[in-house]
């Protein structure tokens, strides 16, 4: 962790602030209630991440989007180290379902971006081949039979295909760039 | 009195990583008197391409949900993402039409329809509002007396409360009352409900590490034999990344870490070599060694 790892503020300019985007996001479900947040800080308090890492801060991002930080936001890789714990969610005074906020933020990112984690694009991979995330070695289905274990359910990969089809994911992950590791 | 029958939703950390824990929860489910029925076919649950794009992750968990519905069975999984994602999934659908609606014009191309007629339960849902406690304690034969060890429920079959609606997410109640049943003691620690930190491991190994190794320290601290788990992916955390974190921080914990069902499965009598105790990476010597004397 050699690099410099602090959030530096930079003063916000007005042509930066795009006044619709939060309500296009409030729109969208699981982000409702994102014009009710009064910058309590709870979320933050309570985030897990927070506490070992100076770059994600959920009121921050709460903030950011009411203020229109659309490219801000889009372009901060901080974005992809939210657990998914459902801590701010369950604390939140108003309501406001931040985790559900940072998921709508990163499934932007990489539609009007085209950029995701790498990890994300083997294990969609994954799933496109085996319908399991993880590739299953043929040693574990034999390690299975050994153990009594009735065989691994098979996948139905032409169903799966066509829901990453009419999902429009085939596609975001065909173009995808990818990047390696987010820093802490 | 609930029929106990479940559409058996094995996900995919546990076939690939953790045959311990599926061993065992066969093991001790059947003689609970409660019926698995195997997945016809089976996709992820959808739930790892949350980030990327959620109405994938909505229809690949409707998917898995029709599959159930056809053969009008509630699900029962071991994994509290697989829970996390399929639950959240059959309530929005359930309660959101426009939603409902999008999700079912996915779903016809591939001949299916969600129509919202089954549950989503997790295992420690199941065990306590399904089996019952009373006939867990009853199929209790060799209660683990003078064991103390503590539990970590994990995040998503309490948490997101609106979504979960069982248990207190600020202080969870279900997996201790379980653990309580074997006869081992179950002690409390700091931050408890804290989150393993997987889900961003492949993104960030730091933020985890750390997390995992605050709670190693917590449980340390009220001197723990043991951590009971009831998840592969906080499973994985604690056991499999244990010498990891210990090397990375010249620390030492050497605490193993039992899934909930192996836990269960002493108590209720089986062998350890019958509960794959040996497959576990941080060998739990001393306890068994105890339960035996």
């Amino acid at each position: 962790m050699s690099e410099i790892t602090e959030y530096v503020p930079s003063i916000i300019k007005a042509e930066e602030m795009d006044p619709k985007f939060k309500y296009e996001i409030s729109k969208m479900h699981g982000a409702e209630n994102l014009m009710l947040c009064y910058q309590c800080g709870t979320c933050t308090a309570d985030c897990p991440i927070s506490r070992f890492n100076d770059l994600y801060r959920p009121r921050r991002i709460v903030r950011m989007v009411q203020f229109g930080l659309k490219d801000r936001l889009l372009s901060d890789d901080a974005l992809w180290l939210c657990t998914n714990c459902f801590t701010c969610v369950d604390h939140c005074p108003q309501g406001v379902e931040i985790a559900g906020i940072v998921r709508i933020l990163r499934n932007l990112t990489v539609k009007e971006r085209g950029t995701m984690p790498i990890v994300f694009k083997g294990l969609a991979s994954n799933i496109l081949k085996g319908g399991y995330v993880y590739e299953i070695p043929e040693s574990r289905h034999k390690r299975r039979m050994d153990r009594g274990l009735p065989p691994l359910p098979k996948p139905n990969l032409e169903d799966v295909k066509k829901i990453f089809e009419v999902t429009g994911s085939l596609e975001i992950f065909e173009n995808a760039e990818t990047f390696e590791k987010v820093r802490s | 009195m609930p029929e106990l029958k479940y559409l058996f939703f094995l996900g995919c950390v546990i076939p690939y990583r953790l045959p311990s824990y599926e061993v065992s929860a066969r093991k001790v489910l059947e003689k609970l008197g409660v019926e698995l029925v195997e997945m016809p076919e089976f996709n992820c649950c959808g739930f790892p391409m949350d980030p990327i794009n959620h109405s994938l992750t909505l229809t690949l968990a409707a998917r898995n949900l029709c599959l159930a519905e056809k053969q009008n069975l509630n699900i029962l999984t071991l994994c509290n993402g697989c829970f996390g994602i399929l639950n959240d999934t059959n309530k929005t659908l359930k309660e959101d039409n426009e939603i409902r609606e999008k999700i079912n014009g996915y779903l016809r191309g591939i001949g299916m329809e969600f129509k919202g007629i089954i549950e989503v339960k997790h295992l420690v849902h199941a065990l306590t509002e399904d089996v019952g406690l009373e006939k867990i304690k009853d199929a209790v034969k060799k209660p683990l007396t003078h064991l103390q060890v503590a539990q970590h429920t994990g995040c998503h079959i309490v948490r997101p409360a609106k979504h979960v609606g069982r248990d207190d997410p600020e202080n969870p109640t279900m997996l201790k009352n379980l653990i309580k049943l074997t006869g081992a003691e179950c002690l409390d620690y700091m931050d408890e409900t804290e989150c393993c930190g997987n889900p961003i491991i492949g993104v960030n190994e730091e933020i985890p590490f750390q997390l995992v190794r605050e709670k190693l320290e917590h449980i340390r601290a009220v001197k723990a034999q043991a951590l009971v788990t009831v998840c592969p992916a906080c499973h994985m955390m604690y056991d499999l990344y244990q010498t990891r974190i210990e090397r990375a921080f010249n620390e030492k914990f050497g605490l193993p870490v039992l899934h909930y069902t192996q836990l269960l499965g002493l108590a209720m009598g089986f062998t350890p070599e019958e509960l794959l105790m040996n497959a576990l990476r941080v060998k739990p010597t001393e306890i068994l060694s105890q339960i035996q004397r």
